[in-house]
């Protein structure tokens, strides 16, 4: 038996998407299995480990913990709406390579994800500010102190003017 | 996917919502913020066969000055809560609960009645519920009718809802004083994890720095937010020294009986609500003394 499908219509990165979709399917696998946008990561699919965070009109939010039929007509950005136009990274994402920020890289698109949403608001954290907007995400490599340290280097050098 | 096949159906109104609880009684689920109800899908925890969601319904998104009353529509953001300057002036004491709920990504989805329906026992939302003694507004299609918080949460995840009924408003009374303190305390394994035990309270002095109200409750050491009012009555006239808070907590650990589990023995439980009954007393104390004169 085929599973009854819903229409949905989802801005991403800022281009349109249409598609039908089991009402099961949740906005992150919309992302990676629908659109083939698998930047954003699936770790454990209850909301615990931040890998799948994602920008939904403007806020951060766990994408595994919503299905991409409520979602019709609302605005997603993902990590690979992050990146400077012409693909490249942007300074966040340099200083996270810079003050090596990752290891693995499986929590990566999360950690980026909660620290842009964060320098949005916030262009100059405190070290506390930085560790309460990661501190719903996990990563078991780099003990979270380059993570702060990287996002402490892009907050300079955004101040700086880097764009 | 991990959730188990459901309808699916985006109500405009919550009379709607209300028709289809009543159609389809216990096979269906009411999602909002789904940072509760959609984990519990993914485990397969719940696999309700319909779907009704309130997430956009404005006629639940009010959050209100109404006489002496914070009135919070049940889909109110946690986030939006966090952030309203009625809230926080009027509800400080949620204010300071907030800090502890989840983490900025799930505060962002999830919602105020979104956490007071799911009734987990360690869930700080529902202890300012119970501990301010606010009255929960509850929507079928026969009309409203009320309950009060304290008479609501029965068992981890139990309440006095029907499968028919939607939660519509949390009123949460506003203590009209000018020395009012709170503090909310807890203790996890992980800043954003379920609370081992939480306990909060709120106080008001008088001008003489006399105790004249007193509110105190101890989350996770019991099958629901448990509100302790023999605690404000033992307080209520009373300068709040060490060592009547002191004797404040020992009286909170006689009268909570906590179970023990994989994560803590009931008696380190009961060790946690004492320290920490002592503690929110004190902090709150401190809060309401640097308010107003002397």
């Amino acid at each position: 038996m085929s599973e009854k499908l819903y229409p949905v219509s989802i801005t991403v990165n800022g281009k349109a998407h249409a598609a039908e979709v089991p009402s099961r399917l949740t906005l992150v696998d919309f992302l990676r299995d629908t659109l083939r946008l698998t930047g954003t990561h699936v770790g454990c699919e209850h909301g615990i480990c931040g890998a799948c965070s994602v920008i939904l009109d403007g806020a951060p939010v766990r994408s595994c913990l919503m299905f991409a039929v409520q979602l019709d007509g609302c605005s997603v950005t993902t990590i690979e709406g992050l990146a400077r136009p012409d693909g490249t990274p942007s300074v966040l994402q340099d200083a996270f390579c810079e003050a090596h920020g990752l290891q693995c890289g499986y929590c990566t698109p999360g950690m980026i994800v909660a620290s842009h949403a964060l320098l949005e608001s916030n262009p100059q954290p405190s070290e506390a500010e930085i560790r309460d907007a990661i501190g719903g995400n996990l990563c078991r490599c780099t003990g979270y102190q380059q993570i702060v340290d990287a996002v402490q280097l892009a907050a300079g050098n955004l101040a700086k003017g880097a764009k | 996917m991990k959730a188990a096949p459901f309808e699916y159906t985006r109500v405009s109104t919550l009379a709607e919502a209300c028709e289809l609880l009543s159609e389809h009684g216990g096979d269906a689920k009411l999602i909002a913020g789904g940072q509760s109800l959609v984990p519990m899908m993914a485990m397969r925890l719940a696999r309700p066969a319909w779907l009704v969601d309130i997430n956009r319904l404005e006629e639940l998104k009010h959050v209100e000055l109404r006489g002496d009353a914070l009135v919070v529509g049940a889909a109110v953001r946690q986030c939006v809560i966090e952030r309203n300057a009625d809230a926080v002036r009027s509800l400080p004491l949620m204010n300071r609960a907030l800090k502890w709920v989840g983490h900025v990504q799930t505060r962002n989805r999830g919602t105020v009645g979104g956490s007071v329906v799911h009734a987990d026992p360690s869930a700080e939302i529902p202890l300012v519920a119970c501990v301010l003694d606010a009255t929960l507004v509850l929507q079928d299609t026969s009309g409203r009718s009320e309950v009060a918080a304290r008479e609501f949460f029965f068992a981890p995840m139990v309440t006095a809802i029907a499968p028919e009924q939607c939660l519509a408003e949390i009123r949460f009374p506003v203590w009209d004083a000018p020395r009012v303190g709170c503090s909310f305390e807890e203790v996890s394994i992980r800043h954003g994890d379920f609370a081992l035990v939480s306990a909060c309270a709120q106080v008001a002095l008088d001008a003489d720095g006399k105790c004249v109200r007193a509110a105190l409750g101890i989350g996770g050491a019991s099958p629901f937010p448990h509100a302790l009012p023999e605690i404000g009555a033992m307080l209520e006239g009373k300068v709040l020294d060490d060592m009547l808070i002191e004797d404040a907590a020992v009286a909170v650990a006689g009268l909570i009986d906590p179970d023990g589990d994989l994560h803590a023995t009931a008696e380190y439980r009961r060790f946690l609500a004492r320290m920490l009954a002592m503690r929110v007393l004190k902090a709150a104390a401190e809060d309401a003394a640097g308010k107003g004169a002397k």
